[in-house]
């Protein structure tokens, strides 16, 4: 017998002994589908009628869609009620093998993680077990998921004694308890301020939850109704899903059954492939900038290769800002891929069964401690901050291979508007509860221009193809809050092209009648446009929040209802209220108390542009000028149309000269690339611009120019992570600064 | 045989060029990056995505600040077509955006017996 060394020894003790079971790296970087298992390949073989599988999928496929609508209608959180949820029936191994065809698909990719968990680790602890009626749940990102806003259900299948299938119910519960209300907390400086982690754990057993648990976990978060209902509306979701599992196994056999779910994910992956290779082989390349923490604006950089050789594609996110330890707005990897494949769900193949195998065949390449890749200690609650932006990218690159492709199954379209512009809200309501959790506004985003036709007007969010707005007035019954405007598109909120973004709406939000009551609101896209336009269309503009404060509406209304006016720019050029501040901010608005009647002001945003400006019909801008979708200033300068103002007749001629003319204007004023990169071209970022990322070469990693911090630079495999000032310290240092100018008698510098 | 690439742009495969699909203008070798036959201007975004709010008492208003954000314009030598765009930090490198393998997309080509059409699904 071979001696142990000491070190050996340890080890193996450490091994046995785990003194803590973390997110485990073999399971988190996995998102291939499992190996086949002996019972499985069994079930294949005695499974040979494609008919049969195609019947027991439809059925499987009615189950789950049928639990969607069950949860969607059942379901307390706000999040459900439109549609921000997803059920899935998983194979023994973990793999989600179908979901729900609604819902959010963000999930189809990442949830197979907490299952995975549960087997490895569960299955044979003596102390926790995997056993027939037992109920789990979790919602940790870092164990697999988006956010801990959302919170899941897990039910193992057993058949005469044998483990095959999981099911899950996952929705977006809004209010986790964390360090402010709604569950997405952009003020989390550590993961311990984001709420509930709650790593897969068994919460039930008999199909009964247990109810210390449940009283523990009620006690952790400002809506314990909401968290006691919602656990149980999970549970008899997926309890319905186990029913129709039984129902197929009862008509078709148990190997149908297994089969169907192995055969699901293994064509599924073999056809994505077989996609794969119509595309063009090559190399593209997309940059975008997140220009906001949340907490302050700052350059954060999304550096995306993406490379087709044959059926493989790699997402290369090396180059990307490093991740900030002290800011939510990092991404947990599996969040990430969770995204970039329900690109292809929603957007590029949206024929194909909802399961995780669509992503099985992608390959993914981001630096440990990028923020596309944050370490344990970083908070996430607010990854949408950077994986939204990584999406845009994807979608951009995506389309620039799709141009030419053997084969589409979607029409091409420039990306997608991509932030969740809403109101977070919590405080008391006019019932006496205490809520937190947000408006179903953030489902309104632009939808990007098509290559034959404008994109729709606030259709869809970016990470659900199908989910609904709510209705506004039915939160008014719930909260003390009200939108005194709610979903008129704005004025010149477009981005421009051939074809045109779908554009957003602006909101104007107020409270009344709490005794305690405030908003937040999280968008990146304030200086710096969150996506990009497609083959010469220009991006979307950006975003502002509005205030005004120091006024009650509702008192302005009895005495001067004329003063109020329905637009965001007439609000905020007019000043109709003498003696109220009017202010513009970033749209990282951390948990503010209201009082009543003042103004909060948001506008949710377009998807991007396709083409040039000036190959757009003519006739598409009049219609666009009348519907005061845009101003006559863009009808003129922008698209270059010349019409009759009075009666909107479009002189073809003059335009057609016009826009000759304009052509001749470009060939003046551009510059020949080589020149032009010969000056523009800088070796690193501006000293004075906060910038965080790649510059002219992706393994050199910048961070700072922010407040003081100095412009360093790393290798991209040695990332440190960064750490921001408090906004308030950094706004005390420019204020003493101009205070200690006043004291010596000279004139303030203004940061 | 030419294979569109973009709404403006196309691949020559026998001449191995890239070309603009409005007017037919050589760009450059199909193996360089395309921007390299193109004009580009630095456009101020202030100038498309004009301030709606009045710009003299806010710091944000809907339109992108411009020591930060610049838009690069993109165009056809030729015809003046707007080809590209892209949003951009000042100084930082334009990106070469699309590098496609020649071979591969001959060995395509050889296989069809018409030119492709990029288009819409059938
Ligand atoms: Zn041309």
């Amino acid at each position: 017998m071979a001696v142990m060394n000491q070190q050996e020894l340890l080890e193996k003790f450490l091994g046995q002994t785990p003194l803590f079971l973390g997110p485990d790296p073999d399971i988190m970087k996995e998102h291939d589908i499992a190996p086949q298992t002996d019972e499985e390949a069994r079930a294949l073989q005695l499974t040979t009628d494609p008919r049969v599988i195609s019947l027991v999928r439809s059925r499987l496929q009615s189950g789950v869609n049928e639990a969607f609508e069950m949860e969607e209608q059942m379901g307390a959180a706000p999040g459900a009620k439109w549609g921000d949820l997803i059920c899935g029936i998983y194979s023994a191994s973990g793999d989600l093998a179908l979901s729900s065809t609604g819902g959010v698909l963000v999930f189809s990719t990442l949830t197979q993680h907490p299952v995975k968990f549960i087997r490895k680790y569960w299955m044979n602890e003596p102390t926790v077990g995997v056993r027939p009626g037992d109920v789990f749940m979790h919602n940790d990102a870092r164990y697999g998921n988006i956010h801990n806003t959302d919170q899941s259900i897990i039910i193992p299948v057993f058949h005469e004694g044998v483990l095959i299938a999981w099911i899950s119910a996952i929705v977006h519960e809004g209010e986790n308890g964390a360090v402010e209300p709604g569950g997405m907390p952009s003020a989390a400086e550590s993961p311990y301020m984001e709420g509930l982690k709650i790593s897969p754990l068994k919460v039930g057993e008999n199909y009964q939850l247990k109810r210390d648990l449940v009283t523990y976990f009620q006690n952790s978060v400002r809506e314990p109704k909401l968290q006691l209902e919602d656990m149980k509306s999970k549970l008899f979701t997926t309890l319905r899903v186990k029913q129709r599992l039984e129902e197929a196994i009862a008509d078709y056999g148990v190997n149908a059954v297994v089969a169907t779910l192995r055969r699901t994910l293994e064509d599924t992956k073999e056809e994505v492939k077989r996609r794969l290779r119509e595309w063009p082989d090559g190399t593209v390349r997309t940059v975008l900038f997140a220009d906001s923490t949340l907490r302050e604006n700052v350059l954060v950089k999304i550096n995306l290769t993406l490379t087709k050789t044959g059926d493989r594609l790699v997402f290369d996110f090396r180059g990307s800002s490093p991740e900030f330890m002290n800011r939510a707005n990092n991404t947990v990897l599996a969040s990430l891929k969770g995204m970039l494949s329900q690109l292809f769900l929603s957007f590029v193949w949206p024929d194909l069964p909802r399961n995780q195998a669509v992503f099985a065949p992608i390959e993914l390449v981001v630096e440990p401690r990028s923020t596309l890749n944050s370490s344990y200690e970083t908070p996430n609650a607010q990854s949408m901050m950077t994986f939204f932006p990584a999406f845009s990218a994807g979608q951009a690159a995506v389309a620039k291979f799709l141009y030419s492709s053997e084969r589409r199954y979607t029409e091409l379209i420039a990306p997608w508007y991509n932030m969740i512009t809403t109101f977070i809200y919590g405080g008391i309501t006019q019932h006496g509860e205490t809520v937190g959790n947000l408006c179903a506004d953030l489902n309104g985003m632009g939808g990007g221009a098509h290559e034959t036709h404008d994109g729709e007007h606030s259709i869809a969010p970016i990470f659900a193809a199908m989910a609904d707005i709510g209705e506004q007035e039915f939160n008014e019954e719930e909260n003390p809050f009200m939108q005194l405007v709610s979903k008129k598109l704005m004025r010149d909120n477009q981005a421009f092209g051939k074809f045109r973004g779908g554009q957003g709406y602006q909101m104007m939000m107020t409270t009344k009648g709490s005794p305690f009551w405030g908003f937040m609101t999280t968008c990146i896209g304030s200086k710096f446009p969150s996506i990009t336009g497609l083959f010469g269309g220009y991006a979307c503009p950006t975003y502002p929040l509005c205030k005004v404060k120091g006024v009650n509406v509702f008192e302005e209304f009895q005495i001067h209802p004329e003063r109020f006016s329905f637009t965001i720019e007439d609000i905020m050029n007019d000043r109709p209220f003498p003696n109220a501040t009017y202010s513009t901010h970033h749209m990282g608005l951390q948990f503010e108390l209201a009082k009543d009647g003042e103004l909060y002001m948001i506008t949710q945003g377009s998807g991007g542009g396709y083409g040039d400006v000036l190959e757009r019909d003519p006739q598409l801008v009049m219609k666009d000028l009348e519907e005061e979708l845009i101003s006559p200033w863009t009808a003129s300068e922008i698209y270059h149309v010349v019409y009759d103002p009075d009666t909107l007749r479009v002189d073809e001629e003059a335009t057609l000269q016009e826009r000759l003319q304009e052509r001749q204007r470009r060939l003046q004023r551009g510059v020949p690339y080589q020149e032009f990169v010969k000056t523009w071209v800088t070796n690193e970022p501006p000293a004075d611009l906060p910038f965080f990322g790649s510059w002219n070469d992706r393994d050199v990693i910048y961070a700072g120019g922010y407040a003081g911090m100095p412009q360093t630079k790393m290798a991209a495999d040695a990332i440190t992570p960064v750490m921001m000032p408090d906004p308030k310290d950094v706004r005390i240092a420019e204020l003493e600064q101009i205070l200690a100018q006043i004291q010596h008698g000279m004139e303030p510098s203004h940061g | 045989m030419r294979v569109p690439m973009t709404e403006y742009l196309e691949i020559d495969v026998e001449t191995e060029s890239w070309h603009c699909r409005r007017c037919g203008h050589y760009l450059t070798s199909a193996r360089r990056n395309y921007k390299e036959g193109l004009l580009v201007y630095d456009r101020n975004p202030q100038e498309i995505h004009r301030p709606i709010l009045r710009a003299d008492v806010y710091p944000f208003t809907f339109s992108p600040d411009p020591k930060w954000c610049r838009i690069l314009e993109f165009y056809c030598p030729q015809c003046g077509t707007q080809v590209e765009t892209e949003y951009l930090p000042p100084g930082h490198p334009p990106t070469y955006d699309m590098e496609f393998d020649l071979e591969a997309l001959k060995a395509r080509m050889a296989g069809k017996n018409s030119s492709h059409k990029g288009g819409n699904p059938a």
